[in-house]
């Protein structure tokens, strides 16, 4: 009586290798991981490891030459601008409330009194985070609030690579907006049509 | 001539004929539900990073919105992601001793960015584009998850074809407007935010259902009718092309 004799180990082995080996040939991941650079990736090429490059000192992209310096500086002739560079919509204003929201409120709250809650979480122990509801602040050239969100202050650190500079003035066009709504007189507050309050 | 086969042989045939059916079916059966797994897609699974940071606490808690550190998730393809600077806008003042914040001081002294684990990514043949979608009222968290629940960041969603699919198939089932949010003259760019801003606020009380969803991390989609009626409205309203949006080319070019 004949038995099936099993085939040898080295024959079972190479069988599942090339079975393995056709199967993953069709398997290659030069699609899913292409020799591209995306925004924050790795590069060896460049001694800080960094893909994105900044630009060449003195390059101005096309479209980028900041020549209007009261818009892009809030600075005319070393002073601070007193009137905003460009119209004020209502348009502008939202948006400005919008971006204020965003950006500015953390520290400075809502109503740009400086009780954002970033400032109660701890930055008021430091240094209390500006109140725009002050005289010095009330009368302050508008440039002032380009410039501060530009290049920073006090403890506040610049604001200029995550507010655009038309951002910036629609910001600063609402920070007036915050102080009239802060400051105004029960007879302004009825001119502007106010509902109807029973405090004074 | 003596018998071939064994009476045992009937057993092993049958046996062998189900396995052979079995078999393969079970393999390729694993495989599927395998590379739908978290062990493959990581969904639901904290990645270790450098700084233990929480966006439970800065989205849900302090309520920070989305975009003081995201930038230009409105305006471009790519998100944004914060430099250490923006970390350092507040933590130059607050958490100044933390040993859990050493490595963003380190970064910001040295100038040298944080090393961050990704978490959301899609294969590079996917032209993903972050501005489209939250123009159109797509929340953060209907791909991410609820992100306001995170501590450390997790993947929300899979983002293999066939989930990316269910809303390019039928956008009506995702889209979705809040009728009080709308009335105020909130875009649905704006809406998307303003959910993150409403939750800090009041909690989930005056959210409707949908976005109830989107904050518990559910699946926000719509099977109901008026609801989907209601998205088809908006299907129209943003000019969406169905026709087109499971085309290859809308995301693979």
């Amino acid at each position: 009586m004949s038995r099936w004799a099993p085939p040898s180990s080295y024959l079972v082995k190479a069988a599942i290798l090339s079975g393995i080996a056709a199967a993953s040939a069709g398997c290659h991941t030069d699609m899913w991981r292409q020799p591209k650079l995306a925004p924050l990736s790795e590069s060896t090429l460049f001694p800080d490891g960094q893909a994105s490059r900044p630009f060449v000192p003195g390059t101005i992209p096309r479209g980028y030459l900041r020549e209007d310096s009261a818009f892009y500086t809030g600075f005319v002739n070393k002073k601070l601008v007193t009137k905003i560079p460009i119209p004020v919509t209502l348009q502008l204003l939202k948006r400005g409330q919008e971006r204020f929201n965003i950006y500015c409120s953390p520290c400075h709250g809502r109503l740009g009194d400086g009780e954002g809650m970033i400032a109660h979480r701890g930055f008021s122990i430091r240094r209390k985070p500006g109140d725009y509801h002050t005289d010095r602040l009330r009368t302050m050239p508008i440039g002032h609030f380009y410039d501060v969100i530009t290049n920073g202050y006090g403890a506040m650190f610049s604001y200029a690579s995550r507010v655009e500079p038309h951002d910036r003035w629609a910001i600063a066009a609402y920070i007036r907006v915050l102080q009239l709504s802060q400051h105004a007189t029960p007879a302004e507050y009825a001119e502007a049509g106010g509902p109807a309050t029973t405090t004074p | 001539m003596a018998q071939i086969f064994k009476p045992s042989a009937n057993t092993i045939a049958q046996v062998s004929l189900l396995g052979g059916a079995i078999v393969p079916l079970s393999v390729g059966l694993g495989i599927a539900a395998l590379s739908r797994s978290p062990a493959n897609t990581k969904v639901g699974v904290p990645l270790n990073q450098p700084v233990p940071f929480s966006h439970e606490h800065h989205v849900g808690q302090l309520g920070i919105d989305c975009r003081y550190c995201h930038t230009s998730v409105e305006k471009s393809a790519f998100a944004g992601f914060p430099p250490t600077e923006t970390c350092m806008s507040c933590h130059s003042q607050i958490w100044t001793n933390s040993p859990l914040l050493e490595p963003v001081r380190k970064s910001y002294e040295t100038g040298t960015p944080i090393r961050w684990t990704k978490v959301n990514k899609v294969p590079e043949f996917v032209f993903f584009n972050h501005s489209i979608h939250v123009n159109r009222g797509i929340n953060c968290n209907t791909c991410h998850g609820a992100v306001n629940d995170m501590n450390i960041t997790w993947k929300g969603n899979s983002f293999q074809m066939a989930w990316c699919l269910q809303c390019h198939r039928a956008p009506e089932r995702y889209l979705h407007e809040n009728e009080a949010d709308t009335a105020a003259g909130l875009t649905p760019r704006q809406q998307v935010f303003n959910l993150y801003w409403k939750f800090q606020q009041d909690g989930v009380k005056h959210l409707d259902a949908h976005e109830q969803d989107l904050i518990s991390g559910e699946d926000p989609v719509s099977f109901d009718k008026d609801e989907i009626a209601k998205g088809r409205k908006l299907v129209n309203k943003y000019g969406v092309k169905t026709q087109q949006l499971a085309d290859c080319w809308i995301c693979h070019r």
